[in-house]
């Protein structure tokens, strides 16, 4: 269910917890995005950081600046007067995708699986917007919603021990890009040339919870010079809004 | 390199760790950081530091390092042997070296980390606001791995000159293998059984040899969830202690993940994580509950007067390896008395 008011819990003595419902929902996570926002601009909370996940926000702080009744009384007053943020001002980040090939070793298999054809299932993969609920697993890595069940494949029995930074995967009936290398077991079917993760920029990550990413088929013509124009920063990456969304 | 330390032995597991990566967890980037923040902390103090500046953190067995220009250094933590050019040097203390000075670190006898403050500061690139290492993504510290023979450390420029101080004795952390840890319940903890909460809080749980800064794994009774394991992930704090399908609690510490998919039961208290970060796999451990405010109180009171946890036992232009410090009573008040050798130069 979606909480009417957000419930409290105390995760140590530096860390609280605003719990907004208890299922996954685009709602929640409006909310969530839109709490986020207000508290961004709120700098008398004198808080550490902030954790959007799927049903809640934590907020960590410091015991020397405030203290826990004091910040639940100005997180409770925040979201009172909370605007909710509209879907359309929602932002949509562009992910060129190169699919199948050497890049998505494992097209064919999750084509197969699905009785689609490799094309059937570029289409499809590439024609939502998915919601990034929030961030998290590894550094970069975004937990996205709404794929297609039509293409939903298990993960492979034997998990590769490298995957390479920026390859798209499926997982059961969820999807993902892989930020760095990392061992998994997800089904490739592809992989983006934009760096999904650069610890020495001031944003580390492309995108944060609460937006949309879109995937765009790319032939490997411009795989290889996106790649090139992204290294030399020559890349525009390509942020929409909401509004602009085709289905999702 | 004129200010610089040369690693000539790496020791087991010696990383740049500092207060912590914050302002990037919803971006997935964990905090990584010091293991006991109360050890880093002093030794930071007596240097002249911030209390949360960049240290050299060394697991069990620390490093050898060859001093490249005259420095101030303290070392804290775990109790263990530490000489320079073979002459044994107090911890929780600061010390003044020289150029071509060697310090060595032996095996700990209790406890396990250990802090080394340098008074210049280390000069390894700030990565999203810190200077930690992160091992799992090699990110931050000196090339984001561990150190090892060979390696270079550039310190910051000369500082002003430090007063002498060490840490009041009796603050000194007693290195224990059995302990209390006072949390605060939840924020799952309502998917455990009545007998699953009974169990957490009247059992002893031991701390097993798959641990490390990510987390500390307990083997003890299992702790009975209602409805399975399984929470939709959320995040994740310093302290928490997660409870998979096996019902065997792990504490979360430094380099844990910023989110998790299993119930979290309570939470150490940070001034208890400085204690339990110290207790090497085979320790016992049992938990205590206390409320969110009481726990606020102890952050505050512990961590809010470190620098009064600190007295001077010299003036800046003694070398303290001249020097000797005697603890006397004199009328049942007790008094730090340094009989001192004036530096030569």
């Amino acid at each position: 269910m979606i909480f009417k008011h957000a419930l409290f819990y105390p995760a140590g003595d530096q860390s609280l917890v605003m719990q907004f419902g208890d299922i996954i929902d685009p709602l929640i996570n409006a909310r969530i995005r839109s709490m986020v926002s207000a508290i961004e601009k709120t700098p008398a909370l004198q808080i550490i950081d902030i954790l959007p996940t799927y049903c809640a926000l934590q907020i960590f702080y410091s015991p020397l600046v405030t203290d826990v009744d004091h910040l639940i009384e100005q997180l409770k007053e925040i979201e009172k007067s909370l605007l909710m943020q509209s879907y359309d001002d929602a932002q949509i980040i562009e992910i060129p995708v190169l699919y199948g090939g050497m890049y998505g070793p494992d097209l064919e298999f999750v084509a197969k699986h699905s009785g689609l054809t490799p094309k059937e299932v570029i289409s499809i993969h590439s024609e939502r917007d998915y919601l990034i609920y929030m961030l998290g697993f590894t550094p970069g890595f975004g937990y996205l919603g709404g794929m297609d069940e039509r293409i939903s494949t298990p993960r492979l029995e034997t998990p590769r021990t490298k995957i390479p930074a920026g390859s798209v995967g499926i997982a059961g009936s969820q999807t993902g890009i892989y930020p760095v290398d990392s061992p998994g077991g997800w089904q490739l079917i592809g992989r983006t040339p934009l760096k999904m993760f650069d610890p020495l920029k001031k944003v580390p990550v492309l995108f944060k919870a609460g937006d949309y990413i879109r995937f765009i088929s790319i032939t490997e013509e411009e795989f290889v010079r996106i790649q090139e124009e992204f290294a030399s920063d020559r890349y525009v990456i390509q942020f929409l809004k909401k509004k602009e969304r085709r289905h999702g | 390199m004129d200010n610089a330390i040369l690693i000539l032995h790496g020791g087991l597991l010696s990383t740049v760790q500092d207060g912590g990566r914050f302002g990037y967890m919803q971006y997935g980037i964990p905090p990584a950081g010091a293991m006991d923040k109360f050890s880093m902390n002093i030794a930071n103090l007596l240097v002249g530091n911030d209390a949360n500046a960049a240290v050299i953190e060394t697991c069990y067995l620390g490093p050898h390092l060859l001093f490249q220009c005259d420095e101030t250094i303290s070392i804290t933590g775990a109790q263990a042997n530490v000489t320079i050019n073979d002459q044994p040097v107090s911890m929780w203390h600061s010390l003044q070296v020289q150029k071509g000075d060697v310090l060595k670190m032996e095996p700990v006898s209790a406890g396990l980390y250990n802090y080394i403050a340098f008074s210049r500061g280390l000069d390894v690139p700030l990565v999203m606001g810190s200077k930690s290492t992160y091992l799992p993504s090699k990110l931050g510290g000196l090339h984001g791995r561990k150190l090892q023979a060979d390696d270079v450390i550039s310190l910051g420029e000369i500082k002003k000159e430090v007063p002498q101080r060490m840490l009041r004795k009796e603050r000194i952390p007693v290195f224990s293998k059995e302990r209390t840890l006072r949390v605060l319940l939840g924020p799952q903890d309502n998917h455990f059984t009545g007998i699953g909460i009974d169990t957490f809080f009247n059992s002893v749980y031991t701390i097993t040899s798959a641990s490390d800064r990510m987390g500390y794994r307990l083997d003890g009774p299992p702790l009975e969830h209602k409805k399975g394991a399984d929470i939709i992930s959320d995040g994740t704090s310093h302290g928490s202690i997660q409870v998979p399908g096996n019902g065997l609690p792990i504490i979360l510490l430094s380099d844990r993940g910023t989110t998790g998919g299993y119930t979290k039961i309570a939470t150490v208290i940070a001034k208890d994580i400085c204690a339990l970060a110290q207790m090497p796999p085979g320790s016992r451990v049992r938990f205590q509950a206390i409320s969110a405010q009481d726990a606020n109180a102890r952050y505050r009171s512990f961590f809010g007067q470190l620098e009064d946890q600190l007295i001077t036992i010299g003036e800046p232009e003694f070398s303290a390896k001249n020097e000797k410090v005697f603890h006397v009573q004199v009328d049942g008040r007790s008094f730090h008395v340094t009989l001192r050798q004036q530096s030569k130069k």
